[in-house]
């Protein structure tokens, strides 16, 4: 009768947590994104990438070039070198060179702070990765692209270069050959993965450690379970 | 009921085991939490070692600039050879004229002029008395709070008074000479000083 | 060497003894000599835990207080500074946001026991009052604690939380200005509930916790078969046959129930710290935004239930009533049960029906809670309702007509 009642609970509580691990950003499709944030090199080609395409226009607030040192075991030199746009120090956040009510006034909306985007939104990388794929050509909006996972975007396709100039069609999404980018799809993908990934350090860049770190904190606490539950034992001969 | 002499030497080795691997938990927990009172990677931002262009002082002879580290105003100003010559008069009236208190002058400044290059002062501008910024009174002229004044600081607050080294003299509220920061010369650029880090870690 | 330290500790003991004589009684009473019954089961490590949590709340808000600025403008950067700029910050943010949901876990089954042992039952109505009391202010502490991220869910969450006060007739306007401190949820709001949160209800809640257990060893605790092991007493010592002295007996066996629960939650705080946006809901690691409401908000999980209720009763001021009356009718177990006997193993197939259908209706509301709602969802969530307070409404009847198993003098089972 009891153990019944515990499945029962059990089985809600399974149930409590299935829909909110589904991919979906209202009724689109996310694709999935593959981003292994052990893979340094991925890491550093996505903050490469972000530094190139991203910073000029978008912050990020919470983090620090020397953090960036740390956890993508660079030197400090080489951040400065690479990554460090302007004469910030390598001790600061990473700031835009986009005045607060240029962005504003230019794209209609400021571009956001991406420090938190790969938590804040459902998806996660996925979003990220989808919505970098998801650009198309149209005429009707001012910066002339749309965005199928963020429809009306102020923003413009900053990748085209890469990408290509990607349009709209029945059949999906076409690119045509005399608007070819300098990567090929794969390629393509590939480098919207490295930013994924980037983004998804940026939102955490703890998680690596906790993870890490869990493993030997549940062998230690199993450990200490295990002695409390001898010690308990042993007292409780006393009680018939 | 078992023997109760072998009961109970099991059960105070199981509760001493228990005991101490509970209290390695806590202890490695407790580092945890008490690490969080370090200073952040903000607080060490901000406390970053400041690069400073000295090329303005050969314009202005006689200036002091005024720079930030770690919240604390840091003076660099140029010593002339006339300054440079009175210093060691001065000893007698003194506290402290070899700078032997350690706390207040690094082992790469402990030296006549306290200072990797004599001609270039670098000292934290804070009275070692109660914490006022001392005022810079370079001339070598009498004062009112000193007939044969070489050059110095004189601190308005309680009259305590430093010579063109950071020295203090005898028979002031400060207790010590004024600081000298952690600093170095850049390598590539003379006219470059960086406060924060001294000389032999800068290597 | 033993000798020399046992002779310090006594030395130590007889010191403050000559000062507090009334110290060693007190460990004595609610310790050494406090007689609980031998048969605690599974559902009594619950107790025990709901205190481990409410100290590590403490202890790992009184560390994130060190950190966070509790003005709009502010807090939600100092967040991401605990989280990243913070040494072990992150973990000590973890372990807080963590340990509120375990605690309405801890709390929820501390409570299914009380529920199916019939542990509210008299001489214990006033530890189960006072249990109530906390856990009323416990709601209202994890509520005011979600604001202070001020992310989307923070500020939304309070905005529609303290709009139900508009609901009440004539005052319902003033009152919501009152509580905002402002027209509209701000800076004013959040350093208020800052203030709640960090000081004024902690306070409350370790009050109403002393209460709670000093009400519990005045009449002893309850047990799995709801026998009154008092009654049976051994003729020499006058100590209940059936009871055993809670340290060290209960102190060792609740050591190994910590144990079990911190591994749950390490694994929590290591590998999944939002619980698939359970804990950490996604939008609040979006700062908040007065000019844009998200698309669902919800509360977190442990309220979602009384929020299905709220959402399932058509007018505004009738489902804040529902809803409040929800909570509120907790109170009245101890009247509304007319059985002679305490423990479900004891009473007929009514009771354990009407139980497991309420915990099922509870969990049912709890996840339509969660979900964005529809017609079907709607008419689920008001069956339920109707469900959860018919249970309590009709509770003197069925209590009183179930078919009981006769009680046995002694306990029946022992871990």
């Amino acid at each position: 009768m009891l153990k019944s009642r515990i499945s029962a609970l059990f089985a809600a509580a399974v149930l409590l947590v299935a829909p909110a691990l589904a991919s979906a950003a209202g009724n689109v499709h996310l694709e999935d994104a593959q981003i292994d944030l052990q893979d340094k090199a991925s890491l550093q080609r996505g903050a490469g990438l972000f530094m190139n395409y991203c910073a000029a226009c978008h912050s990020l607030q919470y983090m620090r070039y020397s953090r960036l040192a740390e956890d993508l075991e660079l030197t400090p030199e080489q951040v400065e070198q690479f990554l460090i746009k302007g004469d910030a120090k390598i001790g600061e956040v990473m700031k835009t060179g986009l005045a607060k009510g240029d962005g504003q006034a230019w794209f209609g909306k400021a571009p956001p702070d991406l420090s938190t985007t790969a938590r804040g939104k459902i998806g996660q990388e996925d979003w990220i990765y989808t919505f970098l794929k998801s650009f198309y050509v149209d005429e009707t909006r001012p910066m002339g692209w749309n965005n199928t996972v963020l429809a009306g975007a102020s923003m413009p396709n900053v990748l085209w270069e890469l990408q290509g100039k990607q349009r709209k069609t029945e059949e999906g999404f076409v690119i045509q050959e005399h608007e070819r980018g300098r990567l090929s799809e794969a390629e393509y993908d590939r480098a919207i993965l490295d930013i994924a990934a980037f983004l998804t350090y940026v939102g955490e860049p703890a998680r690596l450690k906790r993870e890490s770190l869990g493993v030997w904190v549940i062998l230690f606490l199993s450990f200490f379970t295990l002695l409390a539950y001898l010690l308990k034992k042993e007292y409780w001969k006393d009680i018939h | 009921m078992a023997n109760e002499g072998v009961n109970n030497g099991r059960r105070r080795f199981l509760t001493a085991t228990t005991a101490v691997v509970g209290a390695a938990g806590a202890a490695a927990g407790g580092y945890a939490f008490l690490s969080t009172w370090k200073p952040s990677a903000r607080a060490q931002g901000a406390g970053a070692p400041v690069e400073v262009d000295i090329s303005k002082l050969d314009l202005e002879p006689g200036a002091r600039m005024i720079v930030q580290w770690r919240g604390k105003p840091v003076w660099i100003f140029k010593r002339s050879g006339e300054q440079l010559s009175a210093l060691p008069t001065l000893d007698e009236r003194l506290a402290d004229p070899k700078s032997d208190n350690a706390d207040q002058t690094p082992a790469f400044a402990k030296n006549e002029t306290r200072a990797i290059k004599p001609e270039i002062g670098v000292l934290v501008g804070i009275c070692t008395h109660l914490g006022c910024s001392p005022l810079f009174v370079p001339e070598l002229q009498p004062q009112a709070f000193d007939s044969e004044w070489k050059g110095g600081f004189y601190c308005p607050c309680h009259n305590s008074r430093f010579d063109l080294a950071g020295r203090v003299f005898s028979g002031v509220p400060a207790p010590s000479n004024l600081e000298v920061p952690p600093y170095h010369f850049d390598k590539a650029n003379a006219n470059r000083v960086v406060v924060g880090i001294a000389p032999e870690e800068a290597a | 060497m033993n000798a020399k330290i046992e002779s310090a500790v006594n030395g130590a003991v007889d010191w403050f003894n000559q000062r507090t004589p009334g110290l060693i009684p007190f460990y004595k009473k609610h310790m050494s000599e406090y007689y609980a019954p031998k048969n605690f089961n599974f559902w009594y490590f619950f107790g025990s835990l709901a205190l481990l949590v409410l100290v590590n709340q403490i202890v790992t808000g009184i560390f994130l207080t060190m950190h966070y600025k509790p003005s709009a403008a502010e807090a939600f950067g100092s967040v991401e500074y605990i989280m990243r700029d913070v040494e072990w910050g992150w973990l000590v943010r973890y372990m807080h946001s963590t340990g509120a949901s375990l605690f309405f876990v801890v709390v929820y089954l501390h409570m299914f026991r009380a529920l199916i042992y019939g542990s509210y039952q008299k001489p214990r109505e006033l530890v189960w009052v006072l249990g109530m009391f906390i856990f009323l202010t416990l709601m209202a502490e994890a509520f005011l604690g979600y604001v202070l991220p001020w992310g989307q869910m923070s500020y939304w969450g309070a905005q529609v939380i303290i709009n139900l006060f508009s609901a009440i007739p004539v005052i319902g306007g003033d009152l919501t200005e009152f509580i905002r401190g402002d027209f509209l949820v701000s800076d004013s709001t959040l350093n208020r509930f800052f203030a709640l949160h960090v000081i004024a209800l902690p306070l409350v809640i370790l009050l109403l916790v002393v209460l709670h257990l000093g009400a519990l060893h005045e009449v002893g605790s309850n047990n799995p078969d709801g026998v009154d092991i008092k009654k049976v007493k051994d003729k020499a010592t006058g100590k209940p046959l059936d009871g055993i002295p809670f340290h060290p007996y209960y102190t060792v066996k609740d050591l190994v129930g910590v144990g079990f629960f911190l591994i749950i939650a390490s694994f929590i705080i290591f590998f999944a710290p939002t619980f698939g946006d359970l804990f950490l809901e996604f939008d609040n690691f979006n700062e908040a935004n007065p000019l844009v409401t998200p698309e669902h908000i919800k509360p977190v999980w442990y309220f979602t239930p009384y929020y299905a209720m709220l959402r399932a009763v058509p007018g505004k001021l009738l489902g804040v009533i529902v809803m409040g009356a929800a909570t509120l009718i907790f109170f009245l177990l101890p009247w509304l049960d007319r059985s002679k006997v305490r423990s479900l193993r004891y009473r007929g197939w009514i009771s354990k029906t009407m139980i497991t259908l309420f915990c099922i209706c509870f969990v049912l509301l709890g996840w339509l809670g969660l979900q964005s709602g529809s017609e079907t969802q709607t008419l689920i969530a008001r069956i339920c309702t109707i469900f959860y307070f018919g249970f309590f409404i009709t509770m003197p009847i069925w209590t009183s007509i179930d078919k009981t198993k006769p009680v046995p003098e002694r306990v029946t089972s022992h871990a």
